[in-house]
């Protein structure tokens, strides 16, 4: 069975529409990634699926079961953490609070000090300052623990907004070579980006989204030979 | 006189205590969802007629008269019927208006205000005038003597302030170490992502204002005791006192709130002793501070200048 798939989504702010007719699936184990140029309805697609919006009109569907009515704490605990666009850690609180908050839903403390700790071993700059505020922290130590902080509902499927976004090359390697590491351990992952040309790299399989829509789809790599990708999406440089 | 005014700064503090514990249920439910509850006030005043009424009508005469039985008594009555207000208030008037705009609960608050104060007047009997409020609890007074004469201290009063501090310190660590209290916190700084951690932020609202009105109708019932009469107008005056508190101290901040009672207690009592005009001008000088305070610091005492946004 298909682990999620949106079907013919139309979500709206007020009278504007922002996805009108977004078709995909994620398959179980698989990155799968959403790239389209700025506006064109990425987020509001993740948000639509882990329930802060409404869609006005088709269905998102985890194994099989609408999830689209649910209200967003609900979605969590089928499995599905959000680390959404802009990171939005609670900038008030420490580095383990946050950790702490993404594990809300659990109970099993063992757990959780052990999901923390592995979370201190993924990233060790957070571990060398847990008691900080998270505010303080530069773009992409923030990136890591917003990361951390999705993870530690232990989710069958991470979803991940603009990981990269504001992050240097180096720091954007190591966000997706975590993302690969991921998924080695099972999770799937649901990633929107920019960066075309790494998210591309990196999925298993891809879709275009352009003005609200699903315009192509394919694996990673034979949508970076896509001459049309490389031109909207790649650059020259890449095209050639 | 030395005398008067230590009596003065006691009486300060026992009222700056007082408007210090109702502070509290504004400070939560602003700092969660942006609305100044000004029915918070009536939330206390139905505490304490909720927990007189248990007493005239539902006490037997000897436990009446064992302070020991009847303050407990009266505290939990308060409680329970502050909180189960407060909390039919949120559900029935507030959450319906959750996203609409924000003006629309701050007049419903005032809409919930009046309506509690003229379901008391009409419904409670005799609530027209001035009701006596039991004098059951330790209802002595401890004499000190100074220089020039003596600083009288109902044990009431003292009772009134301890119960104050001891109650805002546990919701302080409540909200600083509690599981619940770091939702509460994660729903101020960013609703929505709260949601994306589980959390369901009506539970949390819920939560807020029951917790807000645990604090008012305790004070409730404080107040009664101290003062021996309650009327349908407590509500209103110290309400304002108690917004007036929470913005001194910097509204959605629990130290803040503390402290901002107990500065317009003390505040109060000197004016009304020693500025011209005496106690009939008491209330002028409260938002004369207040003024100039919001002038060189418009956040309040421990208020944030800006949120900082990850």
């Amino acid at each position: 069975m298909t682990f999620l798939e949106v079907r013919d989504l139309t979500v709206a702010y007020g009278a504007i529409q922002a996805v009108r007719g977004v078709t995909f699936t994620v398959e179980q184990g698989q990155i799968v990634s959403l790239i389209g140029s700025n506006g064109a309805g990425k987020t509001t697609t993740l948000r639509t699926i882990s329930g802060l919006l409404r869609p006005v009109s088709g269905e998102v569907l985890l194994n099989g079961k609408p999830i689209h009515q649910l209200p967003a704490h609900e979605i969590l605990g089928l499995g599905v953490a959000h680390s959404p666009e802009g990171r939005r850690l609670f900038a008030r609180m420490t580095v383990e609070e946050n950790l702490r908050l993404g594990a809300y839903t659990r109970t099993d403390e063992a757990g959780i000090r052990e999901d923390i700790d592995r979370v201190y071993d993924l990233f060790p700059v957070l571990g060398e300052r847990r008691r900080n505020k998270a505010g303080l922290f530069s773009g992409g130590e923030q990136q890591m623990l917003a990361i951390g902080r999705a993870l530690m509902s232990r989710p069958k499927l991470l979803m991940l907004d603009e990981p990269s976004m504001g992050l240097s090359p180096i720091m954007t390697q190591k966000i997706f070579s975590t993302v690969r590491e991921l998924q080695s351990e099972g999770t799937t992952v649901l990633l929107v980006e920019q960066n075309a040309l790494a998210a591309l790299a990196l999925s298993d399989h891809a879709y275009v989204i352009d003005l609200g829509r699903t315009t192509l789809s394919g694996t990673g790599h034979e949508l970076l030979a896509d001459h049309r990708v490389q031109e909207a999406y790649l650059g020259e440089g890449v095209a050639s | 006189m030395l005398s008067t005014l230590l009596s003065q700064i006691v009486n300060g503090l026992v009222l700056g205590s007082l408007i210090g514990l109702i502070a509290l249920g504004y400070t939560m439910v602003y700092g969660i969802i942006q609305l100044i509850n000004f029915a918070h006030g009536e939330v206390f005043m139905v505490g304490a007629y909720g927990a007189l009424a248990m007493f005239t009508y539902l006490l037997p005469t000897f436990i009446q008269q064992q302070w020991y039985f009847a303050l407990p008594l009266l505290l939990i009555a308060g409680a329970v019927v502050s909180v189960g207000v407060a909390v039919a208030m949120e559900r029935f008037a507030y959450r319906p208006l959750r996203n609409a705009p924000k003006l629309a609960p701050l007049i419903t608050s005032l809409g919930v205000s009046i309506a509690l104060q003229e379901v008391i007047r009409v419904f409670y009997p005799g609530a027209t005038a001035a009701i006596p409020f039991p004098n059951i609890f330790i209802p002595g007074t401890w004499t000190i003597s100074v220089g020039d004469g003596v600083v009288p201290i109902k044990y009431s009063g003292i009772l009134l302030v301890v119960v104050a501090l001891v109650l805002a310190y546990a919701l302080n660590m409540f909200v600083e170490r509690s599981r619940m209290g770091r939702a509460m916190r994660a729903t101020s700084q960013d609703r929505d992502v709260a949601r994306l951690m589980g959390i369901n932020p009506d539970r949390v609202i819920v939560l807020t204002f029951a917790l807000g009105a645990l604090l008012a109708g305790i004070g409730g019932v404080l107040y009664g005791g101290f003062y021996t009469n309650i009327n349908i107008d407590i509500g209103f005056q110290n309400g304002i006192f108690a917004f007036t508190a929470a913005v001194l101290g910097g509204i959605g901040n629990i130290r803040g709130a503390v402290v901002g009672g107990l500065a317009i207690g003390l505040i109060k009592s000197l004016a009304g002793q020693y500025m011209p005009g005496g106690s009939a001008y008491d209330y002028v000088w409260i938002f004369v501070v207040l003024i100039v305070v919001l002038v060189f610091r418009p956040q309040g005492f421990f208020g944030e200048t800006e949120r900082v946004r990850a």
